[in-house]
């Protein structure tokens, strides 16, 4: 089943077009990798299926209700003179859910991020990479359908980014929402996706398409195998290729 | 050492300018109506101090009524701008001709408003005047930095307007409002001694009054005493709102 489908989408902007026509669907569960250059379209179209922004042109279906959509931005995003435990609650609370059991709900994916015991911390006393965890717990606080990931790691340092790409898959193995992720790293787009889409320089369209073998959550060691070796070598080709179009 | 010097280099090069001063009248045998020596600045304070800490204290308490009510109207005002785009667009030239009038100019037509008996009123009214605009721009600036994606997420949730004001857009305004309150208490001040000169009225009795009444009886020291008095109290009034802000901003950040 479709969680939510981009067809024949053009966004055109002022300054020209910046994405499509492009053609995607997410089915329900999937992980799907967004790959391509700066300034292809990449955030556009997660926005797109958010339900934040409008296209153009073509058409946005999408199956999750109000609440059901989760996204996490490049930036943690957080507000600073909230507790990470307010932060985490707040789509609770926008959605009416008492303040007792928000604060449980809260709690709970804090702690299923890592961070039992930061509750009461505020951003400022968070590292980066905590941050991005509390970020991360307030967007699987809901326990969305889609869940959607706007170049979320770009900002950390490698041990930090890998430890929280398989963070990530952790967290999807419980619930299973759909995730749509952008990255400008190829290897992490081949690591956590089922599917990396590579779009072309913008406005983007699709320059290919490659479903990655293996499981989710990935095994020890999945790096290594030349499974993974071959596909990031056929996301990077596509790239450069689309570059190059 | 060093910071012990550091700290107290204002204060040295106060002693000294007023050493200079009092030798410079002594020594040129300057008219005590012209420039009257520190010293004679010195008996002339504690002469009247009763007198001028009340006078500072009218001064005072007009300028922070002031500021209390520029607050409401200011922030009120900047909550509908930010609510309603057409609001803002009508608010905000209006506000920009109450920052650009000199509160001098507006003084008589204010005296005239509040009428005669009650110039008090003219006076708060004026100083609202001048502290009304910093706390305003910062109030509708602040309300505007709420971080982009933080506005998309609450989009995403579905909050509705007054949700968002205050939940998201008042709290990431708190930074602006500390600094627009700051601003506009030392504004409020200044405002209130204006208007009493433009009162100039002998039912004024505030701080300004007490210069000119000085000046009228050519009391030049009792003028700069009065001055003195003005002053020490605008320093306290900043220091107290410097330190406001820092613990403010310190509760709002958790750090």
């Amino acid at each position: 089943m479709t969680v939510a489908a981009l067809s024949k989408v053009e966004v055109r902007y002022p300054r020209g077009p910046a994405l499509g026509p492009l053609d995607l669907a997410i089915g329900e569960g999937e992980v799907v990798a967004l790959v391509g250059p700066s300034g292809c379209g990449k955030s556009t179209a997660l926005r797109l299926l958010a339900g934040l922004e409008a296209p153009t042109a073509g058409e946005v279906v999408r199956a999750p209700r109000r609440g059901e959509t989760a996204v996490v931005f490049q930036a943690p995003t957080l507000a600073p003179w909230l507790s990470a435990r307010a932060n985490v609650a707040l789509p609770l609370e926008l959605a009416g859910v008492p303040a007792a059991e928000a604060r449980k709900r809260a709690d709970a994916a804090l702690d299923r991020v890592g961070l039992a015991g930061a509750e009461a911390a505020r951003p400022a006393q968070l590292s980066g990479g905590m941050a991005m965890r509390v970020s991360l717990a307030r967007a699987l606080v809901t326990e969305p359908r889609l869940l959607l990931l706007d170049e979320p790691f770009a900002a950390l340092d490698e041990i930090t980014r890998r430890a929280l790409a398989d963070d990530v898959l952790g967290l999807w193995a419980a619930t299973r929402p759909a995730i749509v992720f952008v990255t400008h790293n190829v290897e992490e787009a081949a690591y956590m996706a089922s599917r990396v889409v590579v779009l072309t320089r913008g406005p983007g369209r699709i320059a290919g398409e490659f479903a990655i073998e293996g499981d989710l959550p990935r095994p020890a060691g999945f790096r290594l195998t030349p499974g993974f070796r071959q596909a990031a070598e056929a996301v990077s080709a596509a790239l450069a290729e689309g570059i190059g179009a | 050492m060093r910071r012990l010097a550091y700290h107290l280099a204002p204060f040295a090069l106060t002693a000294v300018l007023l050493l200079a001063w009092e030798i410079a009248c002594r020594a040129l045998d300057v008219p005590a109506y012209f420039l009257p020596p520190p010293s004679a600045v010195a008996v002339a304070l504690a002469e009247h101090f009763p007198t001028l800490l009340a006078a500072a204290w009218r001064t005072l308490s007009t300028a922070l009524i002031a500021l209390v009510l520029a607050s409401l109207v200011a922030q009120a005002l900047a909550l509908l701008t930010a609510l309603s785009p057409l609001l803002d667009r009508a608010i905000r030239p209006l506000a920009s001709v109450v920052q650009v009038t000199p509160v001098i100019a507006l003084a008589p037509l204010v005296l005239i408003w509040a009428g005669l008996d009650h110039p008090e009123r003219a006076l708060v009214a004026l100083a609202l005047v001048v502290a009304f605009f910093p706390i305003f721009s910062g109030a509708a600036a602040g309300l505007r930095s709420a971080d982009p994606d933080l506005e998309r997420l609450f989009d995403l949730y579905g909050a509705s307007p007054w949700r968002r004001v205050l939940r998201l857009r008042l709290p990431a305004a708190v930074p602006f409002l500390l600094e627009g309150h700051k601003v506009g208490a030392g504004l409020a001040l200044i405002g209130a001694v204006v208007a009493e000169f433009g009162a100039g009225s002998g039912q004024v009795t505030g701080l300004a009054w007490q210069i000119l009444d000085a000046g009228n009886k050519l009391q030049t020291a009792r003028m700069i005493a009065a001055l003195v008095v003005l002053g020490v109290m605008g320093v306290a009034l900043h220091a107290a709102l410097e330190r406001l802000e820092r613990v403010g901003l310190k509760w709002w950040r958790g750090r």
